[in-house]
């Protein structure tokens, strides 16, 4: 029997980074404010007074610093796990995060590992002030060297931080910020499956819906609509955002003949871009629609107010729904 | 600029080749005075040795072996004498100028050489030489000396008095790449975590064209000094100088000291790169100053004052023409990387779509008949 827990995706992802930081005395954590105060999300709190200072500290507001630095502590045969505060504070830290971290292991010709992962709260959807609702993960599934991952509920939050850091490439971690308060059984013993893999999470014989991070309970939500209109969807976590699991998804379009994609993030060269052209390349006798994307718009995130309306919910997606169904 | 232009400075052999140690600086003498004459030829050794790799790389990169070639002419004293100070456990984080340091640490020229031919992006294993792999894109490696430096204090590894344990780490970068963010970053990180490291540039007064003048208002041994970083400037030319004072300060941090700064003034002689030209953006009489100051000569005449006979630079010639000789020969033998280098080592961990994308590129090239 295993043990499970009820956690929010916050407290899971914490408990997460404990068990990491217990089973290996080289996995560090620093960050802006990530030690007393326990970050501004409070997923590490209460690491310092298990772990000390010299396990998790905070660092000045550098982010470029605290990525580089965290390069050479890998070099050095630690396992940093770093915090970015808010997705849009990334950018300072891009030119070592492309040009450094994800290219080290290719330039030694493997003589170096980079195990590091940079966990960034992401996604809108929380009322914030600009740069604070960004969903920047097409930059990093872009460049090759990285590995990037999101987490759409606490048994996956609880799982993939560990397998994250157990990773010996580096993991763009994506934390769906406004679901950090959402609850769920943790099962503490056994992981749910690789760190790699999408899941099948709703079985259906008409649409594939396929989402990832904060836009899983909004897709479910949608297919749960759907049903009472008669549609039957099929809901997939895609889990991972470089690499992709396509062997699960082409499964899935070749079943249903119908693939909608929802994200947050501008539908302008994303996520979505890329899976329904490879959709489209590899599964063509199979579809009897095109595929179909629900996203931002191509516009900066806007300001809060406008939100909802700029956000995609389950109406958006439903509407995507209605259009594939009419082939 | 003027090495006198009135900053202090660490000089101890003049352009004329003239030993002295004015009395502030004792500490630094005392250490050339502990040095054997055959530590003594190992600086001028390898100064000439790796003028000579650097004439050689620009002839072969003329001839199309290379594509691209950075001269370091000019620099031998920097990099021969700070790299010689640098303790057998510590570590450096190049840019990718630093041959000369390179060959303080047993890096194969001809590694060096790959990376200009595009054979590779690097290739020695850094934790055996200790000597990092080179970095392009400006300042970026600083930072990562600075988080090794914080591992090895983490590590405990700083101040245990014991000389087998304690290790610090040094880091080299021009004038040009102290105007980049990571460069301000890494000193700060450097202070408040007192991390274990030097910070080492070398001020060759070019950022390919734009002059030193024109890139920091503040002489650069002092641009640590906001940061809680003390720093001197050394004669650059000037290989005793240079080993002393690298010598001293990462004794002093490897005890425990916390972060350090040398500038060594010093000048690019050649182009930026092969594919600069140098005579759009300086005089040549400005050259012309710069190289009646050569770290090499001013070396030799002080060797011979100290007695070194004839003999000894017919020899180092010798094995400069020889060396020669040995690099055409290996950059001719350099075959082309196999097709699955494209792919290799992306990732440490195993990776479906890449695998899958140089099984393709090996079928397609098959049937092609194209490679090789």
């Amino acid at each position: 029997m295993s043990n499970y827990r009820e956690l929010a995706i916050a407290k899971a992802i914490n408990a997460g980074l404990q068990r990491a930081m217990q089973k290996d005395s080289k996995v560090l954590m620093f960050g802006e404010d990530v030690a007393e105060l326990g970050g501004v999300f409070r997923v590490t709190e209460g690491l310092l007074s298990e772990f000390g200072p010299s396990r998790i500290f905070n660092t000045p507001i550098a982010e470029s610093a605290i990525v580089g630095t965290a390069i050479g502590l890998a070099m050095r045969g630690y396992r940093p796990v770093v915090e970015i505060q808010f997705d849009g504070f990334v950018y300072p830290a891009f030119d070592q995060i492309t040009t450094q971290l994800a290219k080290l292991t290719y330039r030694s010709e493997g003589f170096l590992s980079m195990p590091v992962v940079i966990r960034i709260p992401y996604g809108g959807g929380i009322g914030a002030v600009e740069h604070h609702s960004e969903s920047p993960e097409a930059y990093f599934a872009h460049t090759a060297g990285l590995r990037v991952v999101t987490p759409s509920n606490p048994n996956d939050a609880y799982w993939m931080i560990q397998q994250s850091i157990d990773s010996n490439d580096p993991v763009i971690f994506l934390e769906p910020k406004r679901r950090y308060w959402q609850k769920g059984p943790v099962n503490l013993d056994i992981p749910p499956m690789p760190l790699h893999n999408a899941r099948l999470l709703r079985e259906g014989s008409q649409v594939t819906l396929l989402a990832y991070g904060p836009m899983v309970s909004t897709s479910l939500q949608a297919a749960e609509i759907g049903q009472e209109e008669g549609f039957s969807i099929e809901v997939i976590d895609i889990r991972s955002l470089s690499p992709i699991d396509y062997p699960t998804l082409f499964a899935s379009a070749q079943k249903t003949g119908r693939v909608v994609i929802a994200h947050e993030a501008p539908t302008n060269v994303s996520i979505s871009s890329e899976i329904a052209s490879r959709i489209a390349e590899q599964n063509f006798y199979s579809l009897e629609a095109p595929v179909l994307r629900v996203g931002g718009f191509d516009t900066p995130y806007p300001p809060a107010k406008l939100e909802e309306e700029y956000l995609p919910d389950a109406d958006r997606i439903l509407e995507a729904i209605d259009r594939v169904m009419a082939y | 600029m003027n090495p006198k232009s009135g900053e202090p400075m660490l000089q101890l052999l003049s352009p004329e080749g003239v030993y002295s140690v004015e009395k502030e600086f004792t500490r630094y003498g005392s250490i050339i005075d502990s040095l054997t004459e055959a530590q003594l030829k190992t600086l001028y050794r390898d100064m000439a040795r790796i003028r000579r790799f650097d004439q050689e790389a620009i002839a072969l990169q003329r001839q199309g072996q290379l594509g691209l070639w950075v001269p370091a002419i000019g620099q031998e004293a920097a990099q021969i004498g700070s790299g010689y100070a640098v303790g057998k456990n510590d570590h450096i984080f190049p840019s990718y100028r630093e041959h000369g340091v390179a060959i303080t640490h047993g890096v194969e020229l001809i590694s060096i050489l790959k990376m200009m031919r595009g054979v590779n992006h690097g290739g020695w294993n850094p934790e055996e030489t200790r000597f990092h792999l080179y970095a392009i894109v400006l300042g970026t490696q600083v930072l990562h000396a600075v988080g090794y430096a914080m591992g090895v204090k983490l590590d405990g590894r700083v101040g245990t008095g014991n000389p087998e344990e304690d290790l610090a780490v040094i880091s080299y970068f021009g004038d040009g790449a102290t105007a980049e963010g990571d460069v301000s970053e890494a000193l700060l990180f450097a202070a408040v975590n007192e991390s274990p490291i030097m910070f080492f540039i070398q001020n060759n007064q070019w950022a390919i064209s734009a002059n030193i003048d024109s890139q920091t208002k503040v002489p650069l041994y002092r641009r640590g000094e906001g940061f809680g970083v003390p720093g001197l400037r050394v004669d650059g030319n000037d290989v005793l100088a240079c080993y002393a004072a690298t010598k001293y300060h990462m004794d002093q941090i490897r005890s425990g000291s916390g972060p350090y700064l040398l500038e060594a003034l010093t000048y690019r002689i050649g182009a930026h790169t092969t594919s600069d030209d140098p005579t759009k953006y300086r005089s040549e009489e400005e050259v012309e100053i710069w190289k009646a100051r050569d770290p090499i000569k001013r070396y030799e005449v002080f060797l011979r004052r100290q007695g070194v006979e004839d003999s000894f630079f017919d020899e180092v010639a010798v094995a400069g023409d020889k060396l020669a000789e040995e690099i055409r020969e290996q950059i001719f033998a350099l075959g082309r990387p196999p097709l699955e280098h494209i792919f290799d080592n992306v990732y440490s961990d195993p990776h479906p779509e890449i695998e899958k994308q140089k099984a393709w590129l090996r079928a397609y090239e098959d049937q092609m008949g194209s490679h090789e």
